[in-house]
């Protein structure tokens, strides 16, 4: 299948494809499978956060090899590669989710802002009230709807009086796109929810603590199209206030919600760049290869 | 003589084994894939065909036979030894048994008894022979049948795992009906208690001296058999080994499962487990030589009244010693929380204590409450340690630092010592072991329910 098909595959602008169309054989720049430079601009003008040379380690074993890229204010950005790849591990180091695994070993820089992410100054909990995470499988917690919004106010002292912590879960729910649906049943456990709803609890309960990046780890892989289709119409409106990392294993899902694209394989860091360009006119074989679908 | 036998049916089942499987390879014609079942099945088949029936008629035969020679040599009495009572009778069939295994006999023996014992003796020999006859050619004709029925189209494997699940279901079933044997013996003999003494008075009393006469006119010749300073007692000592075990446990539990490293969990945790293998009676010693004497010096410098045998003695080493349980049953509940709630909390920014008393403990508290009572079910029924370090004195008192007594020491004491087995003190011990009985099977029963019910909340 060449990329063109592809790209119309995904509902891509024709426009984008237009320029390849006419060659018959693929447009890659870098044809070398073994050379593993990142191709494409890792920089961008706005960036809320800085990653360079990013290595990470589970005992031995590396897992991460020397990632360096930019996210925007204020874009989606969507990491994606074949399982195993180390999408779920970069993600993962953006708000020290690894300090709980004690065999990982993060080296290299980030920055979110001006601040150094693994700097010892740092409060790993006032970093992850500012990047938020949503994980694969929708894990709201066994308490209320109300409960699981206001968990993560209550622990940062967030709110003074009972009216100022109703309006924020109110407020979240409501970003979230959540509030029509359980505005009834506020007290009834979180987990008597659908699934889709669920993830979109769990959405409410990041954003609840007003976070400025919002990762998320597949967070359609275990929903129904319908539910997805939900969660990629929310990611879309949240751009306007948040900056979103997205890991997904779908191609057509990156393509829908993503301004940016980085391929993983391996550890490395192959491609990135704007996400049309990713989908249709990919520079190194190995992303080729990949939205092909020749493996993966 | 007996295990003679069984050797022998041993040895026919090992043999049959090898001649049913090596027939079905003969039958099979060198091509194994020919027979229904592999052939280890069609040995087993022949082995048990040899050795189950045999076995059967031989439990039967040895169970039946001493009353039928018995009854023979009965029989066989002459008349004035024949028509004597029931129970004189009894005594000189005692007699002829003594005689005849040699032991000493009640009275110098006369012609008609050592007649009958000699009777008794060729009666045995007659019967043993038989036996041996009968046993064995019955395993030989289950051989012969078995290994003649065994063909490729034989279900052996069927058979077999028929005979075997009968084997498992016979074992199940075995513990049920000790229970239920035991259940019924404990509740015929309270029953009998309760007409003695009224349920109410035992159940509500606030007295116990359970003294009663072993003649009438003597003093103090009515006991009293209120049990209320009993459950107190075991109240008391069970709440303090409480507060010992739960807090202790629980935070070994929290730091083991939360804060601990791999290494040391792999360290700690079988030794906790250790503490919950000492024998009872060891940490009754400790309780009472080592435990007891140091409170009371402690209290006595303070200024305190102390009972050599104290309730808080007892009470803190049984805690300790239910340590392990609460630990060891919330450790697992507490794992069982999946990764999923702990991420998402950390992920909000929570600290691993918030994150501790937030979400893990409320979503573990079931299971946590199921481990705390069956802990609670264990320490009302401990004995060991309240008979060495809690005394034996019936007071109704909330004072940890008196000797106070428990429903299990009471029935120790009651069933020690030379009673008749129908008098009310004997008796009382069978009630009280209803209750004791009744209660920790509602603790367990509310406990395994809690636990289950906590168990569907993940899957
Ligand atoms: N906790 C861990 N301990 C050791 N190795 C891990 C751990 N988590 C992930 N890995 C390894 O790191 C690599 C990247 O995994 P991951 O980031 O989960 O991939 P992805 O999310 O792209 O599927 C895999 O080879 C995986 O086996
Ligand atoms: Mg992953």
């Amino acid at each position: 299948m060449s990329t063109t098909a592809i790209a119309t595959d995904l509902g891509l602008k024709p426009a984008a494809t237009a320029a390849t169309a006419s060659r018959s054989v693929s447009s890659v720049e870098v044809t070398d499978y073994d050379n593993r430079q990142t191709v494409g601009k890792i920089v961008v003008d706005n960036a809320k956060m800085i990653c360079r040379g990013v290595n990470v380690y589970y005992g031995e074993k590396q897992a991460i090899k020397n990632v360096s890229l930019d996210i925007g204010a204020n874009e989606v950005i969507a990491f994606i590669g074949p399982s195993g790849c180390g999408k779920s591990t970069f993600l993962r180091c953006l708000n020290r989710m690894n300090d709980t695994i004690t065999t990982c070993r993060v080296t290299g820089q980030i920055k979110l802002d001006d601040d150094d992410v693994y700097d010892k100054s740092i409060d790993v909990v006032q970093l992850r009230a500012r990047v938020g995470m949503v994980f694969q499988k929708p894990n709201p917690f066994p308490k209320s709807i109300y409960e699981n919004v206001a968990y993560g106010p209550r622990i940062h002292g967030m709110v003074n009086t009972k009216a100022e912590l109703d309006d924020l879960v109110r407020d979240s729910l409501e970003r979230a796109g959540l509030i029509k649906e359980v505005e009834k049943r506020l007290n009834e456990p979180g987990t008597s929810l659908s699934g889709g709803q669920q993830q979109r609890l769990c959405i409410a309960r990041a954003i609840a603590v007003h976070p400025e990046v919002i990762l998320m780890d597949e967070p359609c892989s275990a929903l129904d199209p319908i539910a997805t289709a939900k969660i990629e119409e929310l990611i879309d409106e949240l751009r306007e206030n948040y900056t979103i990392v997205i890991v997904t294993h779908s191609m057509q899902q990156a393509a829908r919600v993503s301004q940016r694209t980085a391929y993983f394989h391996l550890g490395d860091l192959i491609e990135i760049g704007e996400t049309d360009q990713i989908f249709t006119n990919p520079k190194h074989k190995l992303t080729e290869d990949y939205i092909t679908g020749r493996f993966g | 003589m007996l295990s003679y036998l069984l050797l022998t049916l041993a040895l026919l089942s090992s043999a049959a084994y090898y001649l049913g499987r090596n027939r079905a390879f003969a039958v099979a014609n060198g091509h194994i894939r020919n027979l229904h079942s592999l052939p280890g099945f069609y040995g087993s088949y022949t082995a048990l065909w040899c050795g189950l029936p045999a076995l059967l008629v031989l439990a039967l035969w040895v169970a039946l036979q001493p009353s039928l020679i018995t009854d023979l040599v009965v029989a066989g009495l002459p008349p004035e030894l024949h028509d004597l009572p029931a129970d004189r009778l009894n005594l000189v069939v005692n007699d002829i048994k003594n005689l005849v295994n040699g032991n000493i006999v009640s009275s110098a023996p006369n012609p008609a008894i050592l007649e009958a014992a000699n009777h008794y003796r060729n009666l045995r020999v007659i019967g043993n022979s038989a036996l041996w006859v009968v046993i064995v050619s019955l395993a030989l004709a289950g051989l012969a049948y078995s290994w003649n029925a065994i063909a490729p189209t034989l279900r052996a494997r069927n058979r077999v795992e028929q005979i075997v699940t009968l084997f498992l279901i016979l074992s199940s079933t075995l513990a049920i009906f000790t229970t239920v044997g035991i259940v019924l013996s404990v509740l015929f003999e309270s029953i009998l208690f309760f007409q003695h003494v009224p349920i109410t008075e035992f159940l509500f009393g606030l007295q116990w001296s359970p003294q009663t006469a072993l003649r009438a006119d003597q003093v103090g010749s009515s006991g009293a058999f209120g049990a209320i300073p009993l459950f107190s007692g075991t109240l008391l000592i069970s709440g303090i080994a409480m507060l010992v075990a739960v807090p202790i446990g629980l935070m070994s539990a929290l730091y083991l499962s939360e804060y601990a490293t791999p290494r040391f969990r792999a360290i700690a945790k079988p030794a906790l487990e250790i503490l919950a293998g000492i024998p009872t009676v060891v940490y009754g010693f400790f309780a009472a030589l080592t435990v007891a004497p140091l409170i009371r010096q402690i209290g006595t410098a303070m200024g305190l009244q102390v009972a050599s045998e104290s309730a808080l003695a007892a009470g803190l080493v049984m805690g300790v010693m239910i340590i392990p349980f609460v630990s060891s049953l919330s450790d697992d509940v507490i794992n069982a929380v999946p990764q999923s709630m702990r991420d998402g909390s950390y992920a909000l920014g929570a600290t691993k204590s918030e994150t501790i008393k937030r979400v893990l403990l409320p979503a573990a508290l079931p299971g946590i409450v199921g481990s705390i009572l069956l802990a609670v079910s264990r320490a009302i029924g401990e004995t060991m340690i309240v008979v060495m370090a809690a005394g034996l004195s019936a007071n109704l008192t909330g004072n940890p630092l008196a000797a106070v007594t428990t429903v299990t020491v009471q029935i120790v004491t009651l069933l020690t010592g030379d009673q008749e087995f129908d008098s009310p003190k004997t008796l009382a011990a069978f009630a009280l072991g209803l209750v004791l009985f009744t209660i920790t099977l509602i603790l367990n029963i509310i406990a395994l329910r809690v636990v289950r019910k906590y168990r569907e909340q993940y899957e």
